[in-house]
């Protein structure tokens, strides 16, 4: 179960928003995290509490292949992202360096910025802090997997163990 | 057998399944390529406890975001990766200045139709343009793909893009593929497998299709294909001795949308900011005054998008307060650029000319935007901060345009310039 404070951004944030390329010289992905959605919201970065939650609208992630986006925010402390739709290139890397990520359509019109939501990755379901119901269609197993593994690292180290 | 479209072929013949749309594969590539952020993919690979590459001829690396280093940073990360391909014998590998992966990969033969292909780039789509499957995937994937030699793909639906013209003097594939983002949306092909149709692709050169192909990525598309013909045949011919065969969507596959542009009348197009696709006709934003005009990226830098700008800009000065940069896509493009006398006029013309590589386009180094000023690019993307300060702006168009717009100081449209 993931609860967290709700940051809301609308639709199409792209990598550029979430982590400039001007900055990704730096390989610290602390250094990273200070700067991340500078673009979008430039108190982001310096508000962001661990276990904090992004609901945001579609697209998000759109542009670059950068897994530094989904990196940056997780090294911020966002505990996952809930979108209406994702490009793909962030999905993917967003579960293979351990970021939930949850497509929900509904969620951007249900819930506030500042509000409190809890999400169940296995059942589905989000709670707005009204008590309101949404429901997700829960990643594949073997995604699932990757998750729980905490990211592709992991998951991949226990693979080559095995061969 | 039930007809295929191309993605379910190829990723049918990667995965040694008979896969259809939706089906997710577990898909051998053929092709992986990373350039600067393989600084990432070790990293990541030496926290995989991967001891070796599995097919080392499958990879290429080379370095073009940031070249020559603009910072100790970078320049630290060059030598990681320099270190490491000298210890792990990757035999392909292009140090600075050898120019953009996108040019570089397809015209060095590394690219054949067919091919699964995989980068750690978004614009890795534009391998599509010689007829190969091609998409991006970020560095701990690619570190993956090094250590196991596959990944994990969902089989794209196909969007069909039927383009008919013929295409006005002084459009390009640039006017096209803009068009079309403008019209779908910077999301309309999430996922999918754009397939590039029509007499319009049929006229284009190589270079041309990729530029539909490198752009597919900025309408969500995991991958964008124009079909191989015997332009791609003679275009493959002096670069590679490896044989292919081309791998066609069957007649009667099932897509998931067939679109038809009649383009004979298509007016130049430019992406306003933030966002590619907020298209409009060149009519719409000419008069806007501009700071920076720039040419090059892997969309379009390659030597007849330096052609079309010298051709327009030929023989005149752009003002004083524009600053006209110009980056040849690759190593060969600028050795042609420059014994054709191309590079010297447009010098003369007032332009700086980079060594190749990415740089400006993604506000790396070599010309980065304040707040306040305003740039029109040959690039691909116009987000909000891209080029430098979040204050600035960003129109996106096709050499010919951004040629006449750095000559009057504001956006132009290039059949006024050259009457």
């Amino acid at each position: 179960m993931i609860k967290g404070k709700v940051w809301k951004f609308g639709d199409h944030i792209n990598t550029d928003l979430i982590i400039p390329g001007h900055y990704l010289d730096d390989y610290s992905i602390e250094n990273l995290a200070k700067h991340v959605m500078e673009d979008a919201d430039p108190t982001f970065a310096k508000n962001v509490r661990k276990g904090d939650l992004i609901v945001a609208g579609r697209n998000f992630g759109c542009g670059s292949s950068r897994e530094q986006a989904p990196s940056a925010l997780k090294a911020a402390g966002v505990a996952a992202v809930v979108a209406a739709s994702f490009a793909r290139i962030f999905y993917r890397n967003a579960i293979n360096v351990g970021l939930p990520v949850i497509v929900c359509p509904e969620a951007a019109a249900a819930v506030v910025q500042g509000e409190e939501i809890e999400i169940d990755l296995e059942r589905g379901t989000i709670w707005a802090s009204s008590g309101k119901e949404l429901r997700f269609k829960p990643l594949p197993a073997f995604l699932r997997d990757i998750l729980d593994a905490g990211g592709l690292v992991p998951y991949a180290r226990k693979r080559l163990v095995s061969r | 057998m039930p007809s295929k479209t191309f993605g379910e072929k190829v990723l049918s013949r990667a995965s040694g399944s008979d896969a259809r749309s939706g089906d997710i594969v577990t898909a051998k590539v053929d092709l992986a390529m990373s350039h600067e952020n393989t600084a990432l993919v070790l990293k990541a690979f030496k926290e995989m406890g991967a001891k070796r590459i599995l097919e080392p001829e499958k990879l290429v690396i080379l370095f073009d975001h940031r070249v020559p280093a603009p910072t100790v940073k970078a320049a630290e990360a060059h030598k990681q990766v320099r270190e490491f391909v000298g210890q792990m014998e990757i035999p392909q590998f292009y140090d600075a200045g050898e120019g953009v992966c996108h040019e570089v990969l397809p015209s060095k033969g590394h690219v054949l139709p067919g091919m699964l292909a995989v980068g750690t780039d978004s614009h890795t789509v534009t391998y599509g343009a010689l007829g190969a499957f091609a998409t991006g995937i970020g560095a701990t994937e690619m570190a993956a793909v090094w250590a196991l030699g596959e990944l994990w793909l969902r089989i794209p639906e196909t969007i069909r893009l039927v383009f008919k013209g013929p295409l006005p003097r002084w459009t390009s594939a640039k006017d096209v593929i803009l068009h079309v983002i403008g019209n779908i949306g910077s999301d309309g092909a999430d996922y999918a497998c754009v397939e590039f149709t029509g007499d319009v692709v049929d006229r284009l050169s190589v270079a041309g299709r990729m530029v539909l192909s490198n752009m597919s990525v900025e309408m969500g598309a995991k991958a964008g294909v124009c079909f191989p013909d015997a332009k791609t045949e003679e275009y493959l011919s002096t670069r590679t001795q490896r044989s292919w065969r081309p791998v066609l969507s069957d007649e009667g596959a099932k897509v998931k949308e067939t679109r038809n542009y009649e383009l004979s009348d298509l007016a130049p197009q430019v992406a306003r900011p933030h966002t590619v696709d907020n298209v409009v006709a060149v009519d719409k934003v000419v008069g806007i005054k501009i700071d920076q005009a720039l040419i090059g990226s892997c969309t379009n830098g390659r030597l007849e998008d330096l052609l079309v700008a010298e051709e327009i800009l030929h023989g005149n000065r752009v003002p004083r307060n524009v600053r006209l940069i110009i980056a040849p896509a690759s190593r060969d493009v600028y050795v042609e650029a420059s014994a054709n006398g191309t590079l010297a006029s447009l010098m003369r013309s007032g332009a700086i000319i980079l060594n190749p590589g990415c740089g400006p386009c993604l506000g790396a180094h070599e010309g980065l935007l304040a707040a306040g000023e305003r740039c029109i690019a040959t690039t691909n993307r116009n987000f909000r901060g891209r080029m430098g300060s979040p204050d600035s702006e960003i129109y996106l168009a096709s050499p010919a345009t951004v040629a006449a717009s750095a000559l009057k100081g504001e956006i132009a449209d290039p059949r006024e310039a050259t009457r």
